[in-house]
């Protein structure tokens, strides 16, 4: 990739959008702006994933008139990236309610991403419409029961992706469900307590502001099952902003869209996307880094915003 | 004396025909305007709405964040509505239907026919 001077960078992730690269290097995780992964970074035994959210293709409005194009332009940096990430986790809302055909854009796109592999996690948007049967048609096979939860270990990491929008309750909050949670436990359970632990979903596994459903009502077990892990990073995605938390070894981690920005909790009226000009909207894509360290050291996070 | 009454009965009866025209055209317009449902910032408007049985009722969703019009009991579900889609449904049965975005459950309404 060609050098380019920080102001530069910026102004291209601002009308780019944006994906994190996070990086293991001997079981701690940090995470770069995914233009900002440089060969220095690729210690010995480290290595690189990135996460994509939200994308909502099919979205068409005043903060995005093209939100298939933001993506591909994500994409692109995500190429350009040395070393290529080893996989690529996709933490749900790929369509806008699913539009007809969003799924083959989405597909369409992200085939063209130069890593080994993409994760997915469901999104309410990518569901509602017929209970997950298109979404589990594509993406279930090789989960567990063909149900879109999954689990994997990468260079001694473990990670964990949880399906949280298939059991929507009255408030409209993200569920587990007692099958899950009970997969979860017997799937941790082997594991020793240093094993660096990663778990993605698409609403968020802590309260971020239940009276606008960004928390999953059933969270709290999964989260006790994992308490006993020397780190474990939580990565969701619903909110499109970034938002993080740490409560003793669990970091928690809330990534922006690559299509549209929402407001920040309770700032308006409803959620949904903020209407703003394009210009303002990319402004607020942003950039962050943030550096993990396990144990009880706080979280390091850098958000750069245009402006 | 008598044109006079011939003159005053037949002024009535042109007031009782004015009347019935009027009547006849207030039904025409309501029918030609079925009630519509707006949904917007996340919430149906009105989110209670009594119709005569026989109504169709439209749902517009103005947000650009996709709504859902589901019936709590399957009665009818529309798919998903952005940017100004319509949902329209026509009620035959009396009853109180409620219904949710199944999106956002916590988004409700109520429509009464009757």
């Amino acid at each position: 990739m060609d050098r380019i001077d920080r102001r530069g960078f910026l102004e291209c992730m601002a009308w780019a959008g944006t994906g994190v690269v996070w990086i293991a290097a001997g079981g701690v995780l940090s995470s770069r702006l995914i233009t900002d992964a440089s060969a220095a970074d690729a210690a010995a035994g480290s290595f690189t994933f990135v996460q994509i959210s939200d994308t909502h293709i099919g979205f068409k409005g005043e903060a995005n008139k093209d939100a298939a194009a933001t993506l591909q332009q994500v994409v692109d940096r995500v190429n350009g990236l040395r070393p290529a990430p080893a996989f690529v986790l996709h933490t749900g809302d790929q369509t806008h309610g699913q539009k007809a055909g969003a799924f083959d854009t989405v597909a369409e796109i992200l085939k063209t991403v130069k890593t080994e592999r993409i994760f997915y996690v469901p999104g309410e948007h990518d569901v509602f419409l017929d209970g997950g049967k298109e979404y589990l048609a594509r993406y279930g096979k090789g989960t567990v029961d063909d149900r879109g939860w999954q689990s994997f270990d990468y260079k001694g990491t473990h990670f964990v992706g949880l399906v949280n929008v298939l059991k929507y309750k009255g408030e409209g909050m993200g569920s587990l469900g007692d099958e899950q949670l009970e997969w979860l436990e017997k799937d941790v359970a082997p594991l020793s307590s240093s094993t660096p632990i990663v778990v993605f979903s698409h609403v968020p596994l802590w309260a971020v502001y239940p009276q606008w459903g960004w928390t999953t009502e059933d969270a709290e077990r999964a989260l006790v099952s994992l308490r006993r892990f020397g780190s474990t990073t939580v990565l969701n995605g619903h909110i499109h902003q970034v938002l993080r938390k740490v409560e003793g070894n669990i970091s928690f981690h809330t990534a922006m869209s690559t299509a549209f920005p929402q407001p920040a909790p309770g700032s308006a009226p409803a959620p949904g996307p903020m209407k703003i000009p394009e210009e303002q909207a990319r402004r607020m894509i942003g950039v962050t880094e943030v550096a993990y360290v396990p144990g009880k050291h706080p979280l390091a996070v850098v958000d750069s915003t245009l402006g | 004396m008598k044109d006079d009454t011939r003159a005053l009965a037949s002024y009535r009866r042109g007031v009782v025909a004015v009347g019935v025209v009027t009547l006849l055209i207030g039904a025409q317009a309501l029918a030609a305007t079925p009630p519509t449902i707006g949904i917007k910032e996340f919430k149906y408007g009105p989110s209670i709405l009594t119709v005569p049985v026989g109504t169709t009722v439209t749902w517009v969703n103005h947000d650009e964040e996709p709504h859902t019009v589901t019936s709590g009991t399957g009665a009818f579900s529309s798919a998903g509505l952005v940017n100004d889609d319509t949902f329209v449904q026509t009620f035959t049965k009396p009853g109180t239907y409620q219904y949710f975005c199944a999106i956002h459950p916590y988004m409700k309404g109520t429509l009464v026919v009757k």
